[in-house]
């Protein structure tokens, strides 16, 4: 797997693809169409203002609502109407906007719970060993992550930054060909949000870790975005505004009035 | 305090193994008494504790299992297979009451399993064909072992301590393997546990079924000790009394169980000097403890142990002051 740039990358086929996605709530239409297409180890960034129909595409897409219309295919096959564990089972990890750490699980233990479902089946796994043989994996990514000196700590017991850490390095446990991240900026210290971006850059190239991971971001840091993403979407009202890089972003004038202009 | 802990349970083991030839048959009676509940609450554990499936039916279970050795013995079949047949059979039933859980959770869900352990009693009750409503059936046996009479009370008990020993076993392997994080997982943030690939289906069923079997044991074992059965202890107030004993000792500890029986079941023959005072002394520390103590006997260690942290932390935080203070 190349990272030339995405040009490149926009000639393979997809990672994820999703077509003509509608959902409504009553009379009002959260997601009125949307379409885009993520690429092989592409890091896809999508903004847009409260309400903008971010969170509802992105429940569509983890398999915690069903669309009315529209079809989403990870790597070629119809996942539109999987749960949430069908679709982790496939390849698709998550973080959530609010933390979601197994509190009272040590740190390394979180790690290892966040993979151990993907290999064997569940009669198999009452023998195995306790650490599923992801002890080395664990260890790898928390020395990635820098939490090594917390990694027998209770994980309720750590920071709300370290916490952050440990919820986003679970989602990278069983080598994910898909991440959605979910505001990974949130309630986050400015000074930690350089270190989550320089990570999530690392993850995407590293070729150990998530060989080929692409990542759909949602995240109001613009700063942040523009300089993680390969390419943006920007929703306004449930619809797609544009797509393109994040300079091609910057210089759109429609963007600039009906978003980052106010 | 590890050291002291560690010293108390050896304390305790070698108690269970080497006093009751020395004590009456009541007190080897009541010793064997608290073992059956230990293998009965160690299944709720598993359930409530572990996974967190609040179940208020767990007596049921107990009940189906007592009843099912007593049944089988009555037509002349062995205790060695009415044993696993009673814990096969409340395995199965576990995973009929698991699905409630797939749909209700918390509150709701105790008073469906709540439901359901009246339902059973009922039958106890009035299916006299069955079960002799409550005349009971009596006079049931208690095994051998390789031409090992075990009806004496001594004999019983060691045999009573053998199979406490193998289920704690049992369950320990099970909670170390990855399952044990699996129903963990489940407890704390059954969301986040299916957005990593945890089956939480499988896992909820499976807590209940197992946890049921722990109890069908344990009923099984309480037949041949009790030798009469009736649907009195198998009614929703035991049930609570189990939740009871799991929350004292500590849901979510290994030896959680150990403790909480002891509180359920010997506690109250220590306090007959109360006499009818007695409901009103066990509940009123049962009060206190749930107030000092909401995560049961077993969270002392830890509350200590964070106790400590937090004057280690605040010290160095002064310290830190100091010197801030003293470079200012």
């Amino acid at each position: 797997m190349t990272h030339a740039h995405h040009h490149d990358r926009a000639q393979g086929a997809p990672v994820l693809q999703v077509s003509g996605l509608k959902k409504a709530y009553g009379a009002i239409q959260a997601v009125g169409g949307v379409s885009f297409s993520v690429q092989p180890g592409e890091i896809f960034g999508v903004i847009g203002p409260n309400g903008s129909g971010k969170t509802t595409l992105f429940n569509s897409m983890l398999g915690q609502i069903t669309p009315d219309a529209g079809k989403i295919e990870l790597n070629g096959e119809d996942v539109t109407r999987l749960g949430p564990l069908e679709l982790n089972r496939r390849g698709v990890g998550r973080t959530f906007q609010t933390l979601q750490v197994f509190g009272k699980m040590s740190v390394r233990d979180n790690l290892i719970v966040a993979a151990q479902e993907h290999s064997g089946s569940m009669f198999s796994r009452m023998f195995a060993p306790s650490d599923s043989g992801l002890g080395a994996k664990a260890d790898a990514l928390i020395d990635q992550f820098r939490i090594r000196h917390v990694a027998d700590k209770k994980a309720g017991e750590l920071s709300y930054g370290q916490q952050k850490l440990v919820d986003i390095a679970m989602a990278f446990m069983s080598d994910p060909d898909l991440v959605l991240l979910d505001e990974p900026c949130a309630g986050v210290n400015p000074s930690l949000v350089g270190g989550i971006s320089t990570l999530l850059k690392e993850l995407n190239r590293n070729p150990k870790i998530g060989s080929h991971s692409s990542f759909v971001v949602i995240e109001h840091n613009m700063d942040f975005v523009m300089d993680l993403c390969h390419r943006i979407m920007v929703m306004v009202e449930g619809k797609v505004m544009a797509i393109g890089t994040p300079a091609e972003i910057r210089a759109n004038k429609q963007v600039l009035d009906a978003y980052l202009g106010s | 305090m590890k050291k002291i802990s560690t010293a108390v349970w050896l304390a305790t083991a070698a108690f269970l193994l080497l006093a009751p030839p020395f004590l009456k048959n009541y007190g080897i009676y009541l010793l064997s008494y608290w073992m059956v509940f230990i293998i009965a609450t160690m299944g709720l554990n598993l359930t409530v504790g572990y996974a967190g499936q609040k179940s208020l039916g767990h007596a049921a279970f107990f009940g189906i299992g007592a009843y099912t050795v007593a049944l089988m013995m009555k037509a002349g079949l062995s205790f060695w297979l009415g044993l696993p047949a009673a814990a096969l059979i409340c395995f199965m039933v576990g995973i009929i009451l698991g699905f409630p859980a797939l749909r209700v959770q918390t509150i709701y869900l105790a008073f469906a399993t709540l439901g359901f352990n009246t339902a059973v009693w009922l039958v106890m009750r009035n299916e006299e064909w069955l079960t002799g409503g409550t005349f009971g059936i009596n006079n049931i046996a208690r095994p051998s072992l390789l031409d090992l009479s075990m009806e004496g009370n001594l004999q019983y008990y060691y045999l009573v301590l053998a199979f406490t020993v193998l289920m704690a076993l049992l369950l320990l392997g099970l909670l170390k393997s990855p399952w044990g994080k699996a129903f963990t997982a489940l407890r704390d943030n059954p969301i986040r546990a299916e957005s990593l690939g945890i089956d939480t289906r499988s896992y909820t069923l499976l807590s209940f079924a197992i946890g049921a079997a722990y109890a069908g044991v344990a009923g099984g074992l309480f037949a041949s000790l009790v030798q009469f059965l009736e649907p009195a202890p198998f009614a929703v107030g035991s049930s609570i009394m189990m939740y009871l004993m799991v929350v004292v000792g500590g849901p979510g500890y290994f030896l959680g169980p150990v403790l909480g029986a002891a509180v359920g079941v010997v506690l109250p023959e220590w306090l007959r000097f109360a006499q009818a005072w007695y409901l009103f002394v066990f509940g009123s520390a049962v009060v206190l403890l749930m107030i000092w103590l909401p995560d049961g006997l077993l969270s002392i260690p830890d509350r200590i142990r964070a106790r400590k942290q937090a004057r280690e932390a605040s010290a160095a935080r002064a310290a830190a002051a100091k010197t801030m203070g003293a470079q200012a």
